[in-house]
């Protein structure tokens, strides 16, 4: 399997990303498609505390430390950017208003359900941020992930076994072997992006059944 | 006259006692009131019960105040960082309770007790372990969860710009939690960089105003911390 890279992944993600959109990018992997956001359209970035319009990092030794997003790393302001508080931030994010949030994940299911936050381990320190509010809030939940774990098993599956972040929540995951998307009857691939893998492969070590209607 | 102005961060916290609910504002280290946590850790108050997004960074601020071991109990939404070191020692050791809430809905229960709402329900969290035990209900075609309000004794915060009245502003990120936090406390401590005399914000762009407001101490150079 020729997996596609980080950045690679990024970039395919960010091309769904249309003109006017605003967009959350939970920590780690999802923040990386900022990077890779089609010049020429204005996408307006979220963060939950309390900024929109956010820009790239500035550069060394102009860092703001009044000025940073949820991942706590200094960004810059765009002209028309706004700061507000943390219960307005979470309107945003809870009252259906962001277009689109692009979380990671540990375990996506069949149905949707996220499980992100938590790995159940009884000596882990548990954290959930706004992940919970993202999933249940915004209008289309993209997960992008690596497909496999570690010792290759799908993070696609039936049924999730790390807690749940969110119950039906997702609508589209992003791997580094293809996209797919979450639907009342099931998971649709929509594309492959390993470039040498079949769909028969794909379906193998995927785990659960993906339905395919090639294009007409 | 009314005049909120206190001489210093020790003199504006010099009646918290042991046992009291505190909210600190800050997200990471923007925002985070490390003057008036300072004057708290010297103040010497135990038992305290914090409420912050976090549960503390390297060795300033609310870490410190855990290092101390003034803390018994933390009510945040992601309190495992990388440099969280006091929280994690403390939490396993089993010295510190730690309430762990969605961030919308920490915000949301602090915006509440601030408001005078009595609970309210949100779709956060429903079917999660951190809805176990909650009252649900349906409304609509969506399910929710009941989330009752934070009150505090004490709310430190740290804003940009204040009046003797006190009303403030703030600077960039370094808002996020002020305003509800203000609201919700008994006693809300603002620490500031700079002082104003009345009529110099203009009351379109005061964002937390006076009436939140009952202690300011200016603190000139604050500390950075990043």
């Amino acid at each position: 399997m020729k997996k596609i890279d980080r950045k690679q992944l990024a970039a395919r993600v960010a091309r769904d990303i249309p003109e006017g959109a605003y967009i959350n990018l939970g920590i780690g992997l999802p923040t990386l498609v900022a990077d890779f956001l089609p010049k020429g359209r204005e996408i307006i970035l979220h963060s939950e505390n309390g900024v929109l319009g956010f820009g790239p990092r500035p550069p060394k030794g102009e860092e703001d430390e009044d000025l940073i997003h949820a991942g706590k790393e200094p960004v810059t302001l765009l002209a028309g950017g706004s700061f507000f508080h943390h219960a307005d931030s979470f309107a945003m994010v809870r009252g259906r208003h962001l277009d689109y949030c692009i979380l990671g994940a540990f375990q996506v299911s069949a149905q949707g359900d996220l499980a992100n936050w938590h790995t159940g381990a009884p000596d882990a320190i548990p954290a959930v941020g706004g992940a919970m509010d993202l999933a249940v809030g915004a209008k289309n939940v993209l997960v992008m992930m690596e497909h496999l774990t570690k010792d290759g098993k799908s993070k696609i599956v039936e049924r999730c076994s790390y807690p749940l972040t969110g119950a039906r929540c997702v609508t589209r995951i992003y791997t580094d072997l293809a996209v797919i998307d979450v639907k009342p009857d099931g998971l649709h691939l929509v594309e492959i992006l390993a470039g040498d893998l079949s769909f028969v492969e794909l379906q193998r070590v995927n785990g659960v059944p993906l339905k395919y209607r090639a294009a007409a | 006259m009314i005049n909120k102005f206190v001489a210093s961060a020790e003199a504006a916290l010099a009646d918290i006692p042991d046992g009291a609910t505190v909210m600190l504002g800050g997200f990471g280290n923007a925002g985070m009131p490390v003057e008036l946590i300072d004057a708290l850790i010297a103040r010497g108050a135990k038992e305290l019960t914090i409420v912050n997004n976090n549960a503390g960074n390297a060795d300033h601020g609310l870490a410190a105040l855990i290092g101390a071991g003034r803390v018994k109990k933390i009510i945040c939404s992601f309190p495992r960082q990388a440099d969280s070191w006091h929280f994690d020692k403390a939490y396993r050791s089993g010295q510190l309770e730690l309430e762990l809430v969605p961030q919308g809905t920490l915000a949301e229960r602090i915006r509440a007790a601030g408001a005078g709402v009595g609970a309210f329900y949100t779709p956060t969290a429903f079917g999660t372990d951190l809805a176990k035990g909650k009252e649900t209900r349906r409304i609509g075609d969506r399910d929710y969860v009941l989330e009752y309000p934070i009150h505090a004794d004490y709310a430190l915060i740290k804003a940009e710009r204040a009046d003797r009245w006190g009303n403030l502003t703030y600077r960039k990120t370094a808002r996020q939690f002020g305003p509800i936090m203000a609201a919700a406390a008994k006693c809300t401590v603002a620490q500031v960089r700079e002082t104003v005399e009345l009529g110099e914000i203009d009351p379109e762009a005061v964002v937390t105003p006076g009436i939140f407001v009952h202690r300011v101490v200016r603190i000139a150079a604050m500390r950075k911390v990043a």
